[in-house]
C-alpha cells in the first residue's frame, strides 16, 4: 500500500499483516505516519494505491454504509487526543456508542458503563464533564468508550502518552489482558518501547515511508540492524538524524551574519 | 514577473472554485442527511435551543431600537408633509419588506453562525468528528444536519419575532411620545399591508438568508484548518462571508419580488 500528502510519500509500497487475536505493535520515529496508519485501516484516508483489508473486506471498496457497519461489528479506536465530546459527561461518552447502536435499556446500559468505567479506574468520575479530566484520564475514558461495544480489533494511538507510571502499569496490563481474555485483536501505536514491547506479539518498525524490520520483541531486541538498535536503545547518534535536515549550523549562523 | 502575478491569480481562481465546489457537493451531503433527523428529533430540539432560543435576547433588543428609531426619523420626514399619520405605514413597510429579514439576518450570522463555525470546528481539530466517523457515527447526520435545519427554521421565526418587536417600538415612539392616534396608526397598517406580498415575501427572505448563512457557518467550521488560526480565520469568513450574502441577496430577492 502507498500512500503520499501531496509531494510527500507517506508510505512507499508497505506490505503488513495483522495477525488475529495478536497485540501487534507499530512503532517509529515522530512524523513517520503511524497515526496516518491507523486512518488508513479505519478507512478514514484511502490509500494512493494497493488495499488495505479488515475481516476479509477490502476497507476501500465498501460503501459508506457498509464502511459504517464493519467499523461497528469490528473496529474500536483510541484517539491519541482522547477525542470525547466535550458536552458530555464521561458516563455520558462511555454509553454513547451503546445508545447509538444498540437497543439495549438504560438500566443495561448503565452497568455496562459503569464496568468499562471500573476497568479504567474511572467509575468515581462519572459524572465529570470531559472537560474537567486531565490529558491522561481522558484517554482512559477514551480507552473504556473505544471498548464500550467489545469490537473485535482496537487501534491504540498513542495509548501511554501523557499516563503516571501507575496508570500506565495499569494501562498496559489492561491492553495486554483484555486482548486475550476477549480475544481481540490490538494494534498498538507508540513511542514507548518498553511497555509495548512487553505486550506486544509482533512489532513493525517503520521509517521513509518503509517496513525498516519487523519481528518479535526479542528478534528485535537481537536484530544486527544499527537503525533498530538506535531506536530501541534511545541513543542520540546513529543512522537516525535526530536534527531535521538542514544545513550545518556554522553555515547558517554565518549567512545570517553576512545578511 | 508578470507571467507570475497571472500564475498566482489563476491559482487563487482555481482555489476558489474548488471550495466552491467541496461547499455544494457538501450541502448536497447533507440535505441528504437531513431526514435522519425524523429518527432523532431530540438532536434538532436541541440545537433549536442553541441556535434559535439564544440568539433571541440580541433580536428583541435590536427590532425594539430599530422600531423606535425608524418612527422616529420617519416623524421627522413626513411632518414636513402633514404626512405624520402615515407613519405607521413606513415603519410597518420597512421592516417587513426588508429591515426585519436582513437584520436578522446579519445578527444571526454575527452570534449564531459564528458560534456554529467554532463549535463543528473545534470538534474537528479536537478530533471528535474523527472519533465519531470511527464509532460509526456519520457526523454529517448526528453533527451538521440537526445544526443546519435548526438555522433554517429559527432565521425565519427570530425574523417574525423581530417584525412584531421592532412595529411595537414604532408604536410606542409615535403613539407615546409624538402624539399619534393610536386608531390612525393601526388603521393605516391595516390598510396597506399586504399579508402575501410584504409580509410572506420578508418570510421568503428569512428563509433564504437563513439557509445561506447557517450552510455557510457549517460548510466554514467543517472545513476550517484544524489549528487556533485556522479556526480564527473560519469563523471571521462565516460573519462576513455571511453577512456579504444576506446584503446581495437581499438586492436580488427584492428585485425580483417588488420589482415594478
Amino acid at each position: 500500500m502507498s500512500f503520499s500528502r501531496g509531494e510527500r510519500v507517506i508510505f512507499d509500497n508497505i506490505d503488513m499483516d495483522i495477525e488475529r487475536g495478536k497485540v501487534t505493535a507499530i512503532m517509529g520515529p515522530s512524523g513517520t505516519g503511524k497515526t496516518t496508519l491507523l486512518k488508513l485501516i479505519g478507512g478514514q484516508l484511502k490509500p494512493d494505491a494497493g488495499t488495505v483489508h479488515v475481516d476479509g473486506e477490502n476497507v476501500h471498496k465498501l460503501s459508506q454504509s457498509a464502511l459504517y457497519d464493519l467499523r461497528r461489528r469490528t473496529m474500536g479506536m483510541l484517539f491519541q487526543s482522547g477525542a470525547l465530546l466535550t458536552d458530555l459527561s464521561v458516563f455520558d461518552n462511555v454509553a454513547f456508542p451503546l445508545r447509538e447502536h444498540t437497543t439495549l435499556p438504560e438500566v443495561a446500559i448503565h452497568h455496562l458503563v459503569l464496568l468499562k468505567l471500573e476497568a479504567v479506574g474511572l467509575r468515581g468520575a462519572r459524572d465529570l464533564m470531559s472537560t474537567q479530566l486531565s490529558g491522561g484520564m481522558a484517554r482512559r475514558v477514551a480507552l473504556a468508550r473505544a471498548i464500550a461495544l467489545d469490537p473485535e480489533m482496537i487501534m491504540f494511538d498513542e495509548p501511554f502518552t501523557g499516563q503516571d507510571p501507575i496508570s500506565m502499569g495499569v494501562l498496559v496490563k489492561l491492553i495486554h489482558d483484555m486482548n486475550y481474555a476477549l480475544g481481540m485483536t490490538s494494534v498498538v501505536v507508540s513511542h514507548d518501547v518498553e511497555e509495548t514491547g512487553s505486550i506486544a506479539d509482533y512489532i513493525y518498525l517503520i521509517s521513509d515511508g518503509k517496513v525498516v524490520q519487523s519481528g518479535t520483541p526479542v528478534e528485535l531486541k537481537h536484530a544486527k540492524s544499527a537503525w533498530v538498535q538506535q531506536f530501541l536503545g534511545g541513543v542520540a547518534d546513529g543512522p537516525v538524524p535526530f536534527h531535521y535536515a538542514s544545513e550545518p549550523l556554522m553555515a547558517d549562523l554565518m549567512q545570517a551574519e553576512k545578511s | 514577473m508578470i507571467s507570475d502575478k497571472l500564475q498566482a491569480i489563476g491559482h487563487n481562481a482555481i482555489n476558489r472554485f474548488v471550495r466552491v465546489g467541496r461547499a455544494s457537493l457538501f450541502l448536497w451531503q447533507t440535505l441528504l442527511s437531513l431526514p435522519y433527523m425524523i429518527r432523532r428529533p431530540g438532536l434538532l430540539v436541541r440545537q433549536l435551543y442553541y441556535v434559535g432560543v439564544q440568539t433571541l435576547l440580541i433580536i428583541l433588543v435590536a427590532g425594539l431600537f430599530v422600531g423606535m428609531v425608524l418612527a422616529l426619523q420617519s416623524y421627522i420626514v413626513l411632518v414636513d408633509f402633514g404626512a405624520e399619520d402615515s407613519i405607521s405605514l413606513m415603519v410597518s413597510l420597512s421592516i417587513l419588506r426588508e429591515l426585519g429579514p436582513v437584520f436578522t439576518g446579519l445578527l444571526f450570522a454575527g452570534r449564531a453562525g459564528s458560534a456554529l463555525t467554532a463549535e463543528i470546528g473545534l470538534m474537528k481539530s479536537t478530533e471528535q468528528l474523527s472519533g465519531m466517523e470511527m464509532m460509526a457515527v456519520d457526523p454529517m447526520k448526528y453533527i451538521i444536519a440537526p445544526r443546519f435545519l435548526a438555522g433554517v427554521i429559527a432565521v425565519p421565526l427570530l425574523t417574525s419575532i423581530f417584525m412584531a418587536i421592532a412595529i411595537l417600538g414604532g408604536y410606542f415612539v409615535a403613539i407615546e411620545m409624538l402624539g399619534i392616534y393610536e386608531g390612525v396608526f393601526w388603521s393605516q397598517m391595516q390598510v396597506n399591508v399586504d399579508f402575501y406580498s410584504d409580509l410572506m415575501n420578508g418570510m421568503i427572505k428569512s428563509l433564504v438568508f437563513g439557509f445561506v448563512i447557517v450552510w455557510i457557518a457549517v460548510f466554514e467550521g467543517y472545513d476550517c484548518m484544524p489549528t487556533s488560526e485556522g479556526l480564527g480565520q473560519a469563523t471571521t469568513r462565516t460573519v462576513v462571508h455571511g453577512s456579504l450574502a444576506v446584503l446581495g441577496l437581499d438586492f436580488i430577492l427584492t428585485a425580483l419580488m417588488f420589482s415594478v
